[in-house]
């Protein structure tokens, strides 16, 4: 296995690289060249395609075009202001929270264009967890924090189904060690790094479809940023993930695949918007990327 | 205002004192004294009204406080059956309204104007209305009261009665009640109801389960605030109607008839009405000061609950 | 419940419909949403129905008066003379008098709590004005009577010791001393730390600072402090009722050590007595007339202060 991903990435560097964003090139190869990743079902996910987002008369993000694909961790990079957080809220339709928020371009979850006038948001983000840049738990007990979801769904109707779920997800959370002789105690005493996981069980116990998480290590030390990061591993073989991060190591270190955001001056308005620069493998996005741009940042030239 | 805040308070306020300590500077503290002075006369008439109040209504608190409070409204000062009931049970009915109706009510508009309202120019009109209406003196409300309820829908209030008082009253608290709960519905952190919604609550979900407990302690200051206005309005009362010459009955706490019944005191009424009787016979204003001391302990318990309560959130949370 | 687990069937059948609102679900929000937008029409009508109540009983006053009356001796409803010089005169004198009581003293109490006392000292203080502010009117009527009047009116200014426009007046101004320092309060603590600290960085005393450099910085919300002051004093009801020496009808005077009634007195004035408000011919309507003169002064200085609020907010 270890061999194979080696001849892959061997493989990969002598093919041509694709230009911006052209995922299926990129794409095919990959699948071909690796067995693995076709014994599950590459479905896709996320299709987005000329996606505008904008904030009032500002635009945020123009044209980004790239594919997330199942059971993949998908890494957004780039510097502040790039744009690849609004994308991220796009996913579960958080942008609407944001008064002004608008998005123009394709953006499909499973072949069902999100933001159609009959989707509901509320559903969307039934199947689509978010996890937050600062922890948030919410000012209750650990057990309440996580029945929060299951309980407004009205997934879990009896008590023992609840416990269930409150024990399944914190222990996928790896956190039910830590906690279980505390669960009614409140979840604000917890410290950063498990109030963090706290937060990823709280998202996994509705068993959504996909786990959006936006920069979740930024606020934390090295040693929970690692337990956080083998722990996004552990669950990819049951939920699709995108994470924005600051940190490029992190997105070289756990992503299958990256896209690379900048922000670009837009001469005509004198207003910066995000751009998608490259999104391909996360291992040729840092070893061998085809836009200048893309090499410049992963190797700490800019930004 | 974020910037006041960069550095705290106390640092500054160090450094600056530190900076400072380089020689006597007169006129520098005759300022500050003179200061000092004019916050001290502040609590000094507070002082010396609540201890000449105290003084004044003595006699009665202590020599029997039991009769003054199951007593009746009587003509002579001497009266041993004098006493503040009927002004108890109108407070307390009014007290009832007031938590029925302007609770509910200026609680509900909040969380719609900080939850739900649109950013368009009707929302603004409510604020700014809202704003405006908490600025009305309340002898206008009065005049509402009496235009509307008193004389348009007597058959429904009965007229000059505790329910006519008490809707005008709950009206008149209204803005208070909701611009309190908007600053304490405006306080919940982003984050918690992104995280509601991030699991799929709906808005009311999040709502209930997030914006509603966290701003519960500011929510209820504000009611008390509210509460304790409410009970010590006299202006629109004396307008609704409120007299004590045909006051007959001497109704129950709980004698639901009497609410629509023509008539009624309350409290801040009957210190008034005392007052205005101290001309004809001194001793009177010995009883007008034994019901001051009587509203201001609901006035002054509710006050102190609503700040205390105010600070302690406010250190817990930072 | 539509959804009982969150999990996209890979079987395929996810389709637009799926993501749809749940309709019982959708329907529960609407009505609440709605429930909640028609508590906060509740405001809007209240102020609707001030107005149609202000207007249409004065307007019958202003068309069928005679007013030779509103421009008379003093204020006799009963009898159908209306002065509004007296009521409006009175108002004046009850206000300024309760500005020049509550403005240095509010305005200092500020400045001491503001720049001066040490945070344990005013985590102390501002409880204490707290609720002072929170004093009932009638109690410091009664409070303007029975101990400003001949404590102070007579024995300070040789006035009468039961009630005058001076009594209450002090009165008055006692009740919005919290008012004034309060907002005054906020308008100095919006003024940047940085400003103080440069101004002590260049060598200027306490003193210097607060009078050259904090105070002309917060000048904007000491100004809305001292309206909404003025329009709180304006329309305050009960101590000038109880302790402004005059009961029904009043005599125009100018005099401070003299009683009379003013603008709200005056709305009270029929509420006393068996057969309360009723009276003569316009009597009634009389109400409503000075109700809306009271109403539209108080609007003005109210819309004025919230410039100056806003200006506040826009300078930091």
């Amino acid at each position: 296995m270890e061999a194979i991903a080696e001849k892959l990435r061997t493989d990969l560097m002598e093919k041509p690289a694709p230009v911006v964003a052209p995922p299926t090139v990129g794409l095919d190869l990959g699948q071909q060249a690796q067995p693995d990743a076709a014994a599950h079902t590459a479905e896709v996910v996320f299709e987005v395609e000329n996606l505008d987002v904008y904030y009032g008369s500002f635009r945020a993000v123009q044209s980004a075009t790239f594919t997330v694909y199942e059971h993949e961790i998908t890494a957004m990079i780039g510097p502040s202001g790039c744009g690849k957080t609004s994308v991220l809220r796009c996913f579960n339709r958080m942008n609407d929270l944001i008064a002004g928020a608008r998005v123009e371009g394709r953006l499909d979850f499973r072949n069902v264009p999100l933001y159609d006038a009959r989707v509901d948001p509320v559903e969307v983000r039934r199947r689509i967890g978010m996890v937050f840049q600062k922890p948030n738990p919410f000012p209750k007990s650990i057990y309440d924090n996580i029945a929060f979801g299951p309980r407004v769904i009205g997934m879990a109707k009896r008590k023992t189904d609840l416990d269930d779920v409150v024990e399944r997800s914190l222990k996928r959370a790896a956190l039910w060690d830590e906690v279980k002789d505390r669960l009614k105690d409140s979840a604000l005493g917890l410290s950063g790094g498990q109030q963090q996981r706290l937060c990823i069980a709280r998202a996994i116990a509705v068993d959504p479809d996909v786990l959006l998480m936006d920069e979740p290590c930024s606020a934390l030390d090295p040693i929970a940023t690692t337990r956080i990061e083998d722990l996004m591993q552990e669950i990819k073989n049951d939920y699709t993930i995108v994470i924005v991060t600051h940190n490029m190591q992190q997105a070289a270190r756990i992503s299958d695949r990256t896209a690379f955001f900048t922000a670009q001056m837009n001469s005509e308005t004198d207003q910066r918007s995000g751009l998608l620069v490259e999104y391909d493998r996360t291992e040729i996005i840092f070893s061998n990327p085809s836009d200048e741009r893309t090499e410049n940042y992963v190797t700490g030239r800019f930004g | 205002m974020a910037k006041a805040r960069l550095v705290g308070d106390r640092t500054s306020t160090m450094m600056v004192q530190a900076m400072e300590r380089r020689s006597t500077d007169v006129r520098g503290r005759v300022f500050q004294v003179s200061l000092f002075v004019t916050l001290l006369l502040s609590l000094f008439i507070l002082g010396v009204l609540v201890v000449d109040v105290v003084m004044d209504g003595w006699g009665i608190i202590t020599g029997r406080p039991g009769g003054f409070l199951s007593g009746t409204i009587r003509s002579r000062s001497i009266d041993p059956k004098l006493g503040v009931h009927q002004a108890l049970v109108g407070t307390f009915w009014i007290a009832v309204f007031v938590a029925v109706l302007a609770f509910p009510i200026g609680i509900g508009a909040a969380v719609w104007l900080e939850e739900y309202a649109p950013k368009n120019r009707f929302a603004r009109f409510v604020e700014l209305n809202i704003r405006n209406l908490a600025g009305v003196p309340s002898i206008v409300y009065g005049l509402l009261g009496l235009f509307l309820f008193v004389e348009r829908l007597e058959g429904i209030t009965g007229g000059k009665s505790i329910a006519s008082a008490g809707v005008t009253l709950a009206i008149l608290v209204l803005p208070i009640v909701i611009i309190t709960a908007q600053e304490a519905i405006r306080a919940v952190p982003q984050g918690l109801k992104e995280g509601a919604y991030g699991v799929g609550a709906t808005k009311w979900d999040m709502i209930r389960s997030q914006v509603l407990p966290y701003a519960a302690p500011g929510i209820l200051t504000g009611t008390l605030l509210s509460m304790s206005r409410g009970i010590g309005e006299a202006a629109p009362l004396l307008l609704v109607g409120a007299v004590s010459g045909r006051l007959g009955s001497d109704a129950g706490f709980f004698d639901f008839g009497a609410i629509t019944e023509q008539g009624f005191m309350a409290m801040p009424i009957i210190i008034v009405e005392w007052v205005q009787e101290s001309g004809r016979d001194p001793g009177f204003a010995e009883a007008a000061a034994a019901a001051i001391v009587v509203l201001l302990v609901f006035v002054i318990l509710m006050n102190a609950t609503a700040i205390l309560l105010r600070n302690y959130f406010e250190n817990k949370r930072g | 419940m539509a959804v009982s687990n969150a999990r996209v069937d890979p079987s395929g059948g996810f389709t637009v419909e799926s993501l749809r609102a749940n309709p019982r679900q959708a329907r529960k929000e609407r009505l609440i949403r709605d429930s909640l937008g028609a508590t906060a029409l509740v405001s809007v009508i209240v102020s609707g129905l001030i107005i149609w109540s202000l207007f249409s009983e004065a307007y019958t006053f202003i068309v069928e008066v005679d007013w030779g009356t509103v421009w008379d001796i003093g204020w006799f409803p009963r009898r159908g003379i209306y002065d509004i010089k007296t009521l409006l005169i009175a108002s004046f004198i009850v206000t300024g008098i309760a500005m020049v009581v509550a403005g240095p003293l509010g305005l200092g109490a500020a400045i001491y709590l503001s720049e001066y006392a040490r945070p344990q000292i005013r985590k102390m203080l501002k409880p204490i004005l707290e609720i002072l502010a929170g004093i009932p009117s009638v109690v410091l009527g009664f409070f303007a009577l029975q101990w400003i009047a001949p404590n102070l009116v007579k024995t300070l200014f040789s006035g009468p010791a039961a009630g005058s426009l001076l009594a209450a007046g002090i009165g008055v101004g006692v009740l919005v001393i919290p008012l004034v320092a309060s907002i005054s309060e906020d308008a100095m603590k919006a003024v940047p730390m940085s400003l103080r600290e440069a101004s002590s960085g260049l060598g200027a005393r306490r003193v210097t600072t607060t009078i050259r450099v904090v105070l002309p910085a917060a000048v904007s919300g000491l100004m809305a402090a001292f309206i909404v002051a003025v329009s709180r004093a304006l329309g305050e009801t009960m101590v000038v009722v109880m302790a402004g020496g005059a009961a029904q009808t009043a005599v125009y005077t100018h005099s401070p050590l003299e009683g009379s009634l003013t603008i709200t007195a005056g709305m009270t004035s029929l509420a006393r007595g068996t057969d309360n408000v009723v009276g003569e011919g316009l009597t009634f309507q009389s109400l409503f007339f000075i109700g809306l003169v009271l109403f539209v002064l108080t609007f003005v200085l109210n819309l004025l202060s919230d410039r100056f609020v806003h200006k506040v907010r826009e300078q930091y």
